[in-house]
């Protein structure tokens, strides 16, 4: 490898700075990008790093410093003009067109015409050309929307590059991806790069950054900590960056407890549904966490919506305290104190334009029905003392829960169910998409919520996250639970290995 | 490729039963007659339903085509007849006063973020109005031009004729279709019934596009206006009311996505005609009353918008599995 420091200077930011009511969003901000490399940009929530790509890319005005491209300074209007000066954004939700066609979504403004007329024939041939040489062979007829997320991703890089980007920004681009999927993609990363495109690539994975980034640039509270090539960067030290302190051990390993014996709290015997899981046994006993882990499209969300009566089992029977129970809706379950934080927060989980407070009490409030209305007084209450609890970081409650870090949305969503004094969580990614320092929190919350006798089902993608907190972990493997691991058995190597089993 | 085009075939496929049915009931269907008769009687409804469509794929709606066709009627009767305006220069004239009106709403729309349901509907009542303004009489069009070109017609095999009003309509369904599927234009159209955000992003143009849509809609339901008025000879205040919900229905119906994004200009054709061959089959039927056509427009619709409904639910389940 090349030491990339000799490459020459593409984007050069000094002393950027944004603010925005009541924060100060980015403060004298420094960051270099080097032609030919991979830039990873990473920092908890709120540590600004939306911020400094919104600036960059011309969605928000910066209020000082300068910004150089190619030593030139620039300063884009919106996204389409920071596009023509040669900077290239992926959001990880792809911003394309899903009803317009591969081709159309790569040559849209610029397909090539004769006599006013769009040559598809033509447009087609370079677009299929065009994503040959990113590997994928694919019919660029067919509208965007009949292609996997992956390969919509790569449709993204593959127009931002080819309308002559320089740089190329991607938000975490591999957040719904799979593992292959983040290989291949990793894959394109380092051909781009052989290239001189310089790259930032904003992750929450640790892993992907070691596995592909030269460089990183941590920020944390809108300030720089530092920038530092990736090879001599210890682990343990990167966080600390982040963290801004050093990691403590509990976070990631959870007291050893005797196991958990008595009656089972829930019950499910035999419960699936066809097309969507496999029949499968699960029981929880209070104060019990059991884990679902599996790769993506495993069938952990399917088993969370089944046991959340979101969908409705065609197979088996549900219990509560030994009782068979009725769980043929979110209702049900929510009567039977049952909680449920979604997978995908911002369309299932919380309510963007409601304040914080009407977020907190939504679920207590349709348990008691809308004509039993919360006094305010009570309103007030509950959120303030879940505020306070959880440690949601905002100036008040009646701010909009949109305006909030993803962190401390989770939390809040969390807050909804906890208000309702339920007896049985589910949890499905309560961690995604959340900086380490409040993962390490919520996986601190989920401890606290067990000793207070509550059953909790977490799903989770990190498998050291999962093994430190379960105390059985179910694998799930094509839609089916495969295996149930307890006691010792509850590592990252024995899931990896149950998974990869055949 | 066949699932991309499954609205429209099933739009082909009900237009082709229906059609047989009439037949089996009435042999006379399949004369060019009938045939002939069913492109005239529908030619000013399918001309405004193609700059629908272009509105309807762009996410939009523009309820004020019925008032615009009849202000056309009333605005060419008054300046022919009272004022003895040249007829060619009054159409030209209509023409570019309905692109202005459209190319204002559409402003009106991007520029103030109003939704199109509201502004449309002020210039629904604001072209309706302006009909009375101008008079509140039928009056009849008697110019000697309109008589030459009624009279252009081909005659088909079989003794029906291809009117000269039925070719207009086919000429901008051809053009509807060009413009539609094979020019920058639209392509930008469908981007923004797609996401209007993300072509944004993209660098789609959308406050021109919008004003286009907009445009062209007002212009087509001008020249619908001027087709009625061959078709009638006359201009009256309230002719055409309630034409935007046929239309909508015959865009719908023709397997257009009533959000936006998805359909065809030539499945808006089928839709036209799939209601003339209700209308005409009611005719012939002779007993039935004429408002059995709405009633089935009506059933159709709901039909077509559930199953719609059912196609994308099914692609969204095909797609995560």
């Amino acid at each position: 490898m090349q030491p990339v420091t000799e490459q020459p200077q593409l984007l050069e930011i000094r002393g950027l700075t944004k603010g925005f009511p009541g924060v100060q969003a980015l403060a004298q901000v420094d960051f270099t990008l080097h032609a030919g490399e991979i830039h990873g940009l990473l920092g908890e929530n709120g540590a600004g790093k939306s911020t400094l790509i919104k600036v960059l890319t011309g969605v928000f005005r910066r209020d000082a410093g300068t910004i150089r491209l190619e030593g030139k300074e620039v300063s884009a209007r919106d996204p389409a003009d920071a596009l023509s000066l040669g900077i290239g954004t992926v959001y990880q939700e792809v911003n394309l067109l899903p009803n317009l066609s591969v081709a159309e979504n790569l040559f849209i403004g610029r397909q090539p015409h004769r006599f006013g007329l769009v040559r598809t024939g033509e447009m087609r041939r370079r677009a299929a050309e065009l994503l040959t040489g990113y590997g994928l062979d694919i019919d660029v007829a067919n509208p965007l929307s009949s292609y996997s997320v992956a390969i919509q991703q790569i449709v993204a890089i593959a127009r931002a590059v080819d309308l002559s980007a320089k740089v190329l920004i991607l938000d975490e681009p591999t957040a719904s991806l799979d593992a292959q999927e983040v290989e291949t993609l990793f894959g394109i990363l380092n051909r781009l790069k052989s290239r001189g495109i310089g790259i930032v690539f904003v992750t929450h994975f640790l892993d992907q950054v070691y596995a592909v980034c030269d460089r990183i640039t941590v920020l944390r509270n809108g300030r720089l900590v530092g920038s530092r090539p990736i090879a001599e960067l210890p682990r343990i030290e990167l966080v600390s960056m982040m963290l801004g302190r050093e990691l403590a051990a509990e976070a990631l390993h959870r007291n050893q407890r005797p196991a958990v014996s008595g009656e089972p709290l829930v019950a499910f015997k035999n419960y699936g549904k066809s097309r969507l899981i496999e029949p499968f046994d699960l029981a929880l006993r209070p104060g019990e966490v059991v884990g679902l882990a599996g790769l993506l499209g495993s069938g952990r969300t399917e088993t969370a919506k089944l046991v959340f009566g979101i969908e409705r089992a065609d197979s088996g029977q549900a219990f509560v305290d030994g009782k068979a129970v009725r769980l043929a809706s979110p209702r049900d379950a929510a009567r039977l104190r049952f909680g449920f934080t979604p997978e995908d927060r911002k369309t299932e989980g919380i309510v963007a334009e409601l304040s914080i407070r009407e977020n907190i009490i939504l679920a207590l409030q349709a348990q008691r029905g809308w004509l039993h209305k919360i006094p305010r007084a009570k309103q007030d209450e509950i959120a303030n003392r879940f505020i306070k609890l959880l440690d949601i970081r905002t100036p008040d409650a009646e701010k909009p829960i949109g305006l909030l870090s993803g962190g401390n949305q989770q939390k809040a969503l969390l807050a909804r169910w906890l208000a309702t004094e339920p007896r049985f969580l589910i949890l499905d990614e309560p961690t995604r998409g959340i900086d380490v320092g409040a993962h390490a929190e919520i996986i601190r919350l989920i401890e606290r919520l067990c000793e207070d006798g509550l059953a909790l089902l977490v799903i989770s993608s990190e498998l050291e996250e999962i093994a430190s907190y379960s105390d059985r972990v179910v694998v799930l493997r094509d839609r089916r639970h495969v295996r149930e691991l307890s006691g010792n058995e509850v590592s990252a190597d024995t899931i990896m290995t149950t998974i990869a089993s055949h | 490729m066949i699932r991309r085009h499954l609205p429209v075939l099933i739009t082909l496929a009900v237009f082709i039963a229906g059609y047989l049915i009439c037949l089996a009931q009435f042999p006379s269907f399949a004369s060019t007659r009938v045939i002939g008769n069913l492109l005239t009687d529908n030619a000013f409804l399918g001309i405004v339903a193609v700059g629908m469509t272009f509105v309807i794929l762009s996410g939009g709606i523009d309820l004020s085509v019925g008032s615009v066709i009849a202000f056309t009627g009333v605005f060419l009767a008054v300046v022919i007849e009272r004022y003895g305006l040249n007829p060619y220069l009054a159409f030209i004239l209509i023409l570019g006063l309905a692109a202005l009106f459209g190319a204002a709403m559409g402003f009106l729309i991007h520029a103030f973020q109003i939704p199109a349901f509201i502004v449309t509907l002020a210039g629904m009542f604001l072209a309706r109005g302006l009909c009375f303004v101008l008079t509140t009489d039928s009056i009849p069009i008697n110019a000697p031009a309109y008589g030459q070109i009624t009279d252009i017609s081909f005659t088909l095999p079989g003794g029906g004729r291809l009117t000269f009003i039925a070719i207009v309509m086919l000429l901008t369904f051809a053009a509807g279709i060009v413009l539609a599927h094979f020019t920058r234009f639209g392509a930008n159209v469908y981007a923004l019934g797609g996401n209007r955000n993300s072509a944004e992003l993209m660098g789609v143009p959308v406050g021109k596009t919008t004003i286009r849509i907009y445009m062209l809609s007002s212009l087509l339901a001008a020249l619908a206006g001027i087709v009625f008025s061959f078709y009638t000879s006359a201009g009256y205040s309230l002719a055409a009311t309630g034409v935007e919900l046929d239309t909508i229905a015959a865009v719908v119906i023709g397997g257009t996505l009533l959000t936006g994004g998805y359909g065809t200009i030539i499945g808006t054709l089928v839709g036209v005609l799939i209601q003339g061959l209700i209308q005409t089959y009611i005719t012939f039927e002779g007993t039935l009353s004429s408002w059995w056509t709405k009633i089935a427009i009506g059933a159709l619709l709901f039909a077509f918008i559930v199953l719609q409904r059912g196609l994308s639910a099914a692609s969204v389940r095909s797609r995560s599995n």
